[in-house]
């Protein structure tokens, strides 16, 4: 235990994901140590993110205004919305640079286990963006795990009736392993969504 | 934590006097040490931990309800891969650790999980029975072979099609409360034990634990129709023949029973009951 403040700061920092004890000491002292100005530089951007960030209210994206960036875009394909979990999908799949329409963010999977189901998602809203008909492919990009697959399949029979085109991306071998490593679940997933080898 | 006269084993010097060598085995098991086992379970649930490793409980042959750390296991290179999702019966090898067991290697046997992702009823069903296989092995590596053999039966039943997922769930929840020592009376009445003996017994009192006759009848107790009792009492026997020809309405009103029963007696709400939909 340290005097006030820097046992203050310790505690703090030790609250963040994937910072143990040992870590927020480091970082503390770290802090303690560096050139005053970057430490006030970071002070700055912690309050700032947390004074002008807030969601999307369309897409459920983070946001700097009332609507995100993507959203905001008139160059996005506005027949196209792919469904995530969560923003830092979004900003997994931009990275890519392959998808030109726009996201919707769940705010997570459901998974009844932890109370979640699909009332506690961003659902409701889902359905309201795709009620007037303007979009027509749902892509559900809903995480490659069983509570992200229940998700997908709630979401694919939810929208069924309004005959959109639902897909799913591939999910399956890992790009520079070897077959004979994967495991039967992943290996499963690979040969159900098999493509065509054209040639 | 209690104290401990000096370090752990890992610490201990190899020229220990035989009087404390003696206590070596005890004192292993107590806080692990360097210690494998090796057990097969069924995935009940994960949780994240940290950037890329998860809290996964499973509920183990041998060793009964066990959490232990997957590290790593949420990275898409991680050797785990797809093989401790919930639902899948795994063969594992554990290293003791000071608090978390420590999941070192992973085989599927079967995994019960695949058929379920495509199919909403059959997965909520599904997650209700691990949230109530976890309640129902409430202590810590206590040995719970009749519960392990049950989840498993109830899984395999559950990936067969022309099984109805929500009278696959019933009975299984009637079935582990059975092992668990809580099956509700069906044939007797619940608090004088008088038996039906064809007369049929009025009410269904939760808290007395099951059918009640019309002398022990407590006010408020609810009053299912024959059917649904005989429902129950087919689910109980895994008298598959009997209970796939009942009536949909006797099965609602059997679930709506089993449902409110369970979590009287486990004390405790099964959070995914709530999400389990009927096909
Ligand atoms: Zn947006
Ligand atoms: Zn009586």
């Amino acid at each position: 235990m340290y005097e006030g403040v820097i046992q203050h700061l310790i505690d703090e920092l030790g609250r963040l994901p994937g910072v143990g004890p040992k870590g927020a000491q480091r970082i503390a002292f770290h802090l303690l140590a560096a050139d005053p100005e970057d430490v006030k530089r970071l002070a700055a951007a912690l309050v700032e993110v947390t004074e002008r960030v807030r969601f999307c209210r369309t897409c459920g994206n983070v946001a700097e205004a009332d609507e995100c960036r993507i959203c905001l875009d008139p160059r996005r394909d506005l027949s196209v919305i792919c469904v995530v979990e969560e923003p830092k999908d979004v900003a997994a799949i931009e990275k890519i640079r392959e998808f030109r329409g726009r996201y919707h963010v769940l705010g997570g999977a459901i998974s009844p286990i932890d109370g979640v189901g699909p009332d506690e998602l961003r659902i409701r809203e889902l359905m309201t963006r795709l009620s007037d008909g303007t979009v027509t492919e749902l892509i559900l990009a809903t995480d490659p795990n069983l509570e992200g697959e229940a998700t997908a399949t709630y979401l694919a029979r939810l929208v069924k009736p309004m005959g959109l085109r639902v897909t799913r991306p591939a999910s399956g071998l890992p790009v520079g392993g070897d077959l004979e490593y994967a495991d039967e679940v992943t290996l499963g997933r690979a040969f159900e969504g098999r493509r065509l080898l054209d040639v | 934590m209690p104290p401990r006269d000096g370090a752990g084993p890992r610490q201990r010097p190899r020229y220990f006097p035989l009087r404390r060598i003696r206590q070596l085995p005890q004192a292993v098991r107590d806080n692990g040490g360097v210690h494998q086992y090796r057990d097969d379970g069924v995935v009940l649930r994960t949780q994240k931990l940290g950037e890329a490793d998860r809290i996964v409980t499973v509920l183990c042959r041998t060793t009964g309800r066990v959490r232990a750390v997957a590290k790593g296991v949420r990275r898409t290179k991680s050797r785990f891969g797809g093989r401790l999702e919930p639902f899948t019966h795994v063969d594992l090898m554990f290293h003791s650790g000071r608090s978390l067991d420590i999941i070192t290697q992973a085989e599927v046997i079967r995994p019960y999980g695949a058929p379920l992702g495509g199919d909403y009823p059959r997965y909520t069903a599904g997650v209700a029975m691990l949230e109530t296989a976890e309640r129902l092995t409430p202590v810590d590596k206590e040995p719970a072979l009749r519960q392990f053999l049950l989840l498993i039966g109830g899984l395999r039943a559950l990936g067969e099609e022309e099984r109805e997922p929500r009278l696959v769930l019933d009975a299984y929840l009637l079935r582990s409360l059975a092992v668990a020592g809580y099956a509700p009376a069906l044939e007797e009445c619940a608090r004088c034990g008088a038996k039906s003996n064809g007369a049929r017994l009025p009410a269904f009192a939760i808290a007395a634990g099951g059918m009640v006759c019309a002398s022990c009848r407590p006010p408020g107790a609810a009053s299912p129709s024959p059917q649904t009792v005989a429902l129950m009492l087919a689910l109980l026997q895994g008298d598959w023949e009997a209970a796939g020809r009942s009536e949909r309405r006797h099965r609602v009103e059997c679930s709506g029973l089993v449902a409110a029963y369970l979590q009287w007696h486990l004390e405790h709400s099964i959070r995914s009951l709530r999400h389990v939909e009927r096909a």
